[in-house]
């Protein structure tokens, strides 16, 4: 049962069409039990554990229990993502408690520059990525012909 | 025939996948194709946000040249890359990649990838070519300039949810791709000048270790399930190294990455009676050529180290996490308070790792109370995995630049337009283009961009829109949605949807094809060996269950996909099967061992082994093609420091 929910924390994202959950999840697993209004994981032996539901589930409502097959209960892992850092929190299965905050990002969510200010002096036939040479920090690209 | 509507979407370039290749695509297609008043559609099956091997995040950069800093040049990455290959790379491939992927890593800092600096503002590296991030949104931040690029100046469109099953033909000529919804019964045509395959490598071709609620943890991410190589076989591409598979050697069970702790923590591995794999079998190395000479160590004759202590019952294997902390923290031992910050900082970047790529393996630190400074874990050999991108090569065989070629090279590895593969129109990037590896994240989104430059190029000198035939496309819609019809059919003649004699459900489909690879392939329970009798065995096993792939059955959408993918690694499973069969030589002791042929052949197979698949024929086609250098005729491999 790698990813599962918390039924008394999940609303099915108030009825909207897309549920977080099932937006995110790469392989297609979430789903929401339309009579119920929860959602669940359809498959959990194809589950990568990659927790993007968990990061991304507005309610908080979805958590990890790691796979039955090798590992032994009591543990738990939560990540709490921000704009700019994650904060882990990792429970030991004998209670020892250990917390990690990271950086995710240095720039603000949506600004990200596709030539990210980088010149572009390139044509279609010469073997210059559009932002090179100014991308690579080089006078200019390397080649064999000259 | 289950009733879906079916959506025509004309584009001039392609882009299947949204990972990382693709999303390089996305960003360097949108520029030129705005200069050229083109038009990119992009098709995930996912969402591009959290899509592909990097959905959850990584922890390093694996591909860093560093050219600017004059450290490294791109010939000494080439050398690197062929020596840990055995000899079999295409030099201007991997040439190409090696002198654009820091322009590739520079645009992610802009971006907002945090990239770890020391105090002079430098970048930290954890080993030669790698440098190290704080990864978990790394995806994300590569997403977000491809959306930005895509749709900001409305060059582009994204499909997110639609799976792309297989190719649209027109002639020779790739016309573009068909493929489903997820999310509603809706039958996708894109139409298109050329089509960048970009759909990542393959998993579960071969059992994994964990069978029960496990099975998802395999190294390799359970979503990409050899799309790539099933387009481009069934479109006739040539493809190259398809008997290169990965074998990764990760901490046992969750698979967590030891590369920060070999490179970065400079960590011994150690089996049960403390001994040493790598000092104790260096003789072995002798045997493998000029490659069992180089540093670093080729991946495959590392891993074949430690299996053979492994076979002779000395494992378990540990990494010998607490005597590499330990270590490193005695720098500063004479310093309490440097010492208590050094541990402090060392433990945060272990958990880290894990953290920021394969989260299961911290919980299963956590749920065994192991901490690293205290104790060692168990490392062990993965199955096997098709990554074209990673240490392993299988990928279609695909024309390089013409600027990095030789005179000699020239006539077999160049025909017209870089990252072309042999069928007009078709591009192909990271795991999906062969004989290229260690592109890791940062040289896929390279080579991403670098095939989309070259795809533009095409469509400016070839500006058609291939023509389609419209009774192929229906035939095809018949073709794809079966699995829905054959299980309406047929659900109601056993009490048990999953039973049933007149199909196959793909859950069961999977086990079929795990289990003949397996056994018969080299997998996992073979001790990764196999020879030329068990390898036929295989091949007639797959005939049957290709033939049974017709009575696939699904009850959804959901299953359907499920269906497809297992039908894709299917044929990447034949592939793979009739070229090791086909090279007659032991070339990667750790990937696979061929007990009939147990040695390196230099002087009959050092050559690349080709496969095409005919549909016309319905036939395979096995070739050899010669390996030429680029860079300086040597005899002796060069002996890159490590
Ligand atoms: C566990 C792991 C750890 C790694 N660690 C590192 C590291 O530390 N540093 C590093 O640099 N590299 C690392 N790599 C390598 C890196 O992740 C890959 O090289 C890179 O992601 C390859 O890019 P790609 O675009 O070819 O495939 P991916 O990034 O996997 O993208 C494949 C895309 O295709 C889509 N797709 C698949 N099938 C279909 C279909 N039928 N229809 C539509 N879309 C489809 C997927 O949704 C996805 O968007 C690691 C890889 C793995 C698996
Ligand atoms: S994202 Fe959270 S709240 Fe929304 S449906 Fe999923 S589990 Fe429920
Ligand atoms: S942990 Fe990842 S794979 Fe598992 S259900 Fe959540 S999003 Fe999907």
């Amino acid at each position: 049962m790698p990813s599962f929910v918390n039924p008394e924390k999940c609303d099915g994202c108030k009825a909207l069409d897309k549920t977080a959950c099932q937006y995110i999840c790469p392989n297609d697993l979430m789903v929401l039990d339309k009579e119920k209004m929860k959602a669940y994981n359809r498959d959990v032996s194809m589950c990568w554990e990659c927790y993007n539901c968990v990061k991304i589930c507005p309610t908080q409502a979805i958590e990890v229990r790691g796979y039955a097959d090798f590992v032994p209960l009591g543990a738990s892992v939560t990540p709490l993502r921000s704009t700019d850092s994650i904060m882990w929190t990792v429970k030991f299965r004998n209670g020892t408690l250990k917390r990690f905050k990271f950086p995710i990002r240095t720039t603000a969510e949506g600004t990200a520059v596709p030539d990210g200010g980088f010149a572009t002096t390139e044509k279609l036939d010469t073997p210059g990525l559009f932002t090179e040479p100014a991308s690579l920090g080089l006078p200019e690209v390397f080649t064999l012909k000259r | 025939m289950a009733s879906f509507e079916t959506q025509i979407v004309e584009t001039d370039l392609l882009i299947l996948g949204g990972g990382m290749a693709a999303c390089g695509a996305a960003v360097e297609a949108a520029y030129w194709a705005k200069q050229h008043g083109l038009k990119v559609t992009l098709v995930d099956k996912a969402a591009v946000d959290r899509s592909g091997a990097v959905a959850m995040g990584l922890s390093a950069i694996n591909q860093y040249v560093g050219l600017k800093d004059g450290v490294n040049t791109v010939k000494d990455y080439v050398d690197y890359v062929r020596n840990d290959l055995m000899g079999i790379t295409r030099e201007d491939l991997v040439a190409n990649i090696a002198r654009h992927v820091d322009s590739t890593v520079h645009l992610y800092e802009k971006w907002g990838l945090p990239i770890w600096k020391d105090e002079k503002g430098n970048y930290v590296h954890e080993g030669r070519w790698q440098l190290m991030i704080n990864g978990e949104s790394y995806k994300v931040v590569v997403a977000e300039a491809a959306k930005n690029a895509l749709l900001q100046d409305g060059v582009g469109q994204i499909f997110e949810r639609v799976f792309i099953v297989g190719p649209l033909m027109d002639g020779d000529r790739c016309a573009g791709a068909v493929g489903f919804s997820v999310r509603e019964n809706k039958f996708f045509v894109f139409k298109s000048k050329a089509t960048l395959v970009a759909m990542g490598g393959a998993v579960h071709v071969f059992k994994p270790r964990s069978s029960g609620e496990g099975m998802g943890r395999a190294w390799y991410p359970p979503w990409n399930s050899g799309s790539s190589a099933f387009f481009t076989i069934r479109a006739g591409a040539e493809m190259t190294c398809q008997e290169v598979r990965f074998i990764p050697v990760r901490f046992k069970d969750a698979y967590g990455p030891v590369g920060a702790w070999f490179l970065l923590f400079k960590s011994r591995a150690t089996n049960s009676q403390g001994g040493d794999y790598m000092v104790e079998r260096r003789p072995e190395l002798e045997k493998w050529g000029p490659y069992g000479r180089v540093k670093p160590v080729p991946a495959n004759l590392r891993n074949y180290l430690g299996m053979l202590d492994v076979m002779e019952g000395k494992g378990p294997i540990y990494m010998r996490t607490e005597e590499a902390i330990q270590k490193i923290a005695d720098t500063c031992k004479d310093d309490p308070k440097a010492y208590k910050k050094k541990m402090k900082d060392l433990e945060s970047e272990a958990w880290e790792d894990f953290l920021d790529m394969t989260i299961s393996q911290a919980i299963l630190w956590a749920s065994t109370n192991l901490q690293p400074e205290d104790r060692s874990s168990e490392i062990a050999a993965a199955e096997p995995y098709f990554i074209g991108s990673h240490s392993g090569a299988s990928g279609a065989w695909v024309s390089g630049p013409e600027d990095l070629q030789t005179d000699e090279t020239k006539s077999d590895y160049f025909w017209g337009y870089t990252n072309m593969s042999t069928v007009k129109g078709l591009f192909c990037a990271g795991d999906a283009s062969g004989a290229s590896s260690h592109k890791f994240s940062s040289g896929s989104h390279a080579e991403g961009r670098i095939a989309a430059k070259s795809a533009i190029k095409f469509i400016v000198e070839n500006n058609s829109m291939p023509e389609l035939d419209a009774a192929k496309v229906e035939s095809l819609k018949a073709e794809i949605l079966k699995p829905l019809d054959t299980f309406e059919q047929h659900k109601n003649a056993t009490t048990d949807p999953e039973i049933n004699p007149n199909y196959i459900k793909p859950r069961m489909f999977m086990f079929r094809l795990q289990k003949i690879m397996d056994e018969y392939a080299g997998g996992i329970t073979a001790q990764f060996t196999t020879n030329g009798s068990l390898l036929n065995k295989a091949l007639e096993l797959l005939g049957l269950l290709r033939e049974d792939s017709e009575k696939l059955a699904a009850a959804n959408l959901h299953e359907l996909m499920r269906c497809w993918e297992n039908t894709h690694r299917l044929w990447q499973a034949e592939a793979h099967v009739r070229t090791v069969l086909f090279r007659e030589e032991t070339r990667w002791p750790g990937y696979y061992f061929r007990s009939d042929k147990p040695g390196l052949d230099e002087e009959k197979w050092h050559v690349f082994a080709n496969c095409r698949f005919d549909p016309q024929k319905n036939s395979w086609e096995m070739r050899t093609r010669p390996i030429k250098h680029v860079f300086g005729q040597r005899q002796e491999p060069a002996k890159a420091a490590a």
